[in-house]
């Protein structure tokens, strides 16, 4: 029924399936299949919303439209309860988007967490990222019990061991393994500096196959990081994404390096915020220099873009910044048959909402 | 009497109004996490503990000797009943050392003689990434992150890769048990004894 030539990585039969499995592949996710492709992958954080509006959540996704390969769903990012990551995940898997569902192990036990990676897997989510998750003393509600049942290494063993040896933690067999591309977080900006590389060697390990790093804006601690990570021998069994994000004002650089953990901000670059007329521009232009700078790093196989409250710069900093390289990610399109059934139930939109039930039956009959 | 009433409530101050000038004062403050005590506190002999984990290693494995040697003890008292005396020591001394949390599968040895229940997040497989740019906790900001002790203990112990391996989650159910009895036991258990017959 289509008439235009379906895109690549999209199920033919429906947008919202999961693709052929390939050799090789452990999801039939399109973010899995860009990377072993070789292809400069781009993600995108999504801005969870604070509300029960299916709506709020499509518009935000639609923004990256075309320009990422996988939206990253947080699970209360920084203890701040937001919509959850599931629930985010149920809704873009229906229309069709590669979501990376993140788990983070301060709000549930195990017993949870591999019930929810079943029903994930399940709904067409292809990407999971385990994830330890910030301190409850971060967020909103500090009075919260932390729970950290598993940490994310365990985590990350866990579901390794659903999907590949197809059993619970506790030896129980499952019928249908969730087949998920594993991905962790990595941040090589926090102390111990030595024990960094270790660590990811370690989540390899553990069964990472992609990683999301913290926010990068210090280069070349970055190039130092990935230096030992090629020594080490671990680029070839794991992607890398690099964090970056664009830095509204130097008052809010200040206030990230000092009130959100673990990001680090070099002196040089909350100078030449403050420096610039227009510090949203220049934060812009920040993060596009950046990424210009990782994207030549050996051995980084991708960025991943987070712009808190700014999402609308995603498109124009992936499209300034050439990662793509012409290349044009998944995005959803109207077909053929869509405007079929838009034209066939059109009158649902005027027709007289006030009409009961018993209305209608009294019209059928009375015809 | 509706009049009568008005008049009460203009003078009257009302219950609610009462609980709240009085919250400050009946807000219970548990010691332990007052910003004073949390100063107070310099987790003195836990860094000790990681500045000496290569004696501390060489002193265990002696140590988790003999007490694989009194294997037989054990088995004549009672693995069971050896528990309860056992366990009261274990907690003295690694709770004075190592700020012990007791959760009964110990592996000091691969944290670089750092307890990684110490970790607000009870991390057991490295450092979050929150860790601050002085090496200090991202939850409790005068504390040295766990992990990075664990980082510096490890390097100087004779195993140096123990803390490379990955870790299992904790098994709740074993909290409060004696990790010393557990380990002889499976050890017996391995060198062909029978473990825990007595129990």
């Amino acid at each position: 029924m289509t008439t235009r030539p379906p895109q690549i990585d999209e199920n033919p039969a429906g947008i919202e399936l999961p693709l052929e499995p390939l050799p090789g592949h452990s999801s039939r996710g399109r973010l899995e299949r860009v990377l072993r492709r070789g292809e400069f992958a781009v993600t995108a954080e999504l801005n969870p919303p604070d509300s029960a509006n299916a709506q709020d959540v499509y518009e935000r996704a639609a923004i990256f439209d075309g320009w990422v390969d996988g939206i990253n769903a947080v699970d209360a990012s920084g203890a701040n309860c937001h919509m959850s990551s599931l629930g985010i995940c149920a809704l873009l898997t229906r229309m069709g988007y590669a979501t990376i569902m993140q788990i983070a192990c301060r709000d549930r036990n195990r017993i949870a967490i591999q019930g929810d990676v079943l029903g994930a897997a399940a709904m067409g989510v292809a990407n999971i990222m385990c994830l330890t998750g910030d301190g409850v003393q971060a967020g909103d509600q500090p009075g919260a019990k932390p729970v950290f049942d598993l940490d994310c290494m365990s985590l990350l063993e866990t579901v390794r061991t659903m999907r590949d040896e197809e059993k619970f933690l506790s030896g129980r067999a499952l019928t249908t393994p969730p087949a998920v591309f594993l991905g962790a977080a990595i941040n090589p900006f926090a102390p111990p500096f030595d024990f960094r590389p270790l660590r990811l060697a370690k989540k390899i390990a553990a069964g990472a196959q992609f990683v999301q790093s913290q926010y990068c804006y210090d280069v070349p601690m970055l190039e130092e990081y990935m230096k030992r990570v090629r020594d080490l021998g671990l680029t070839e069994k794991c992607f890398v994404l690099v964090g970056v994000g664009p830095l509204a004002s130097a008052r809010t650089a200040r206030w990230i390096r000092s009130n959100v953990p673990g990001v680090h901000i070099p002196d040089a670059v909350v100078a030449r915020l403050e420096g610039a007329g227009n510090q949203k521009q220049e934060g812009k232009r920040l993060c596009i220099d950046i990424i210009n700078e990782v994207k030549e790093i050996d051995g980084i196989s991708g960025i991943h873009v987070m712009a808190y409250r700014q999402e609308e710069y995603v498109a124009e900093i992936v499209h300034e910044s050439g990662v793509l390289k012409g290349r044009k990610p998944w995005r959803r399109e109207p077909r053929a048959d869509d405007a079929l059934v838009a034209e066939r139930l059109d009158h649902i939109l005027h027709d007289n909402a006030s009409e009961t039930p018993v209305d209608m039956v009294k019209d059928v009959v009375s015809e | 009497m509706s009049g009568n009433e008005a008049q009460t409530t203009t003078r009257t101050v009302a219950q609610a109004t009462l609980v709240r000038r009085a919250r400050d004062k009946l807000a219970y403050k548990p010691a332990d996490v007052s910003p004073q005590r949390r100063l107070q506190r310099r987790y003195t002999m836990r860094l000790w503990s990681v500045r000496h984990a290569r004696f501390l290693e060489w002193v265990y494995a002696r140590f988790a000797d003999l007490f694989l040697a009194l294997h037989p003890v054990w088995n004549a008292i009672g693995y069971v009943r050896a528990e309860r005396p056992v366990k009261f020591i274990e907690r003295q001394v690694k709770g004075l050392m190592f700020d012990c949390r007791m959760c009964g599968q110990c592996v000091l040895s691969a944290t670089g003689m750092s307890c990684p229940m110490n970790c607000p997040k009870q991390l057991r497989n490295g450092p979050c990434g929150g860790v601050r740019a002085n090496g200090h906790c991202e939850v409790e900001p005068d504390m040295p992150c766990v992990w990075v002790k664990a980082w510096e203990g490890a390097q100087t112990m004779r195993a140096t890769d123990a803390i490379l391996a990955v870790q299992k989650p904790v098994d709740q159910s074993l909290r409060e048990t004696s990790a010393w009895l557990r380990v002889t036991a499976l050890a017996a258990g391995e060198r062909g004894d029978r473990p825990e017959s007595g129990a």
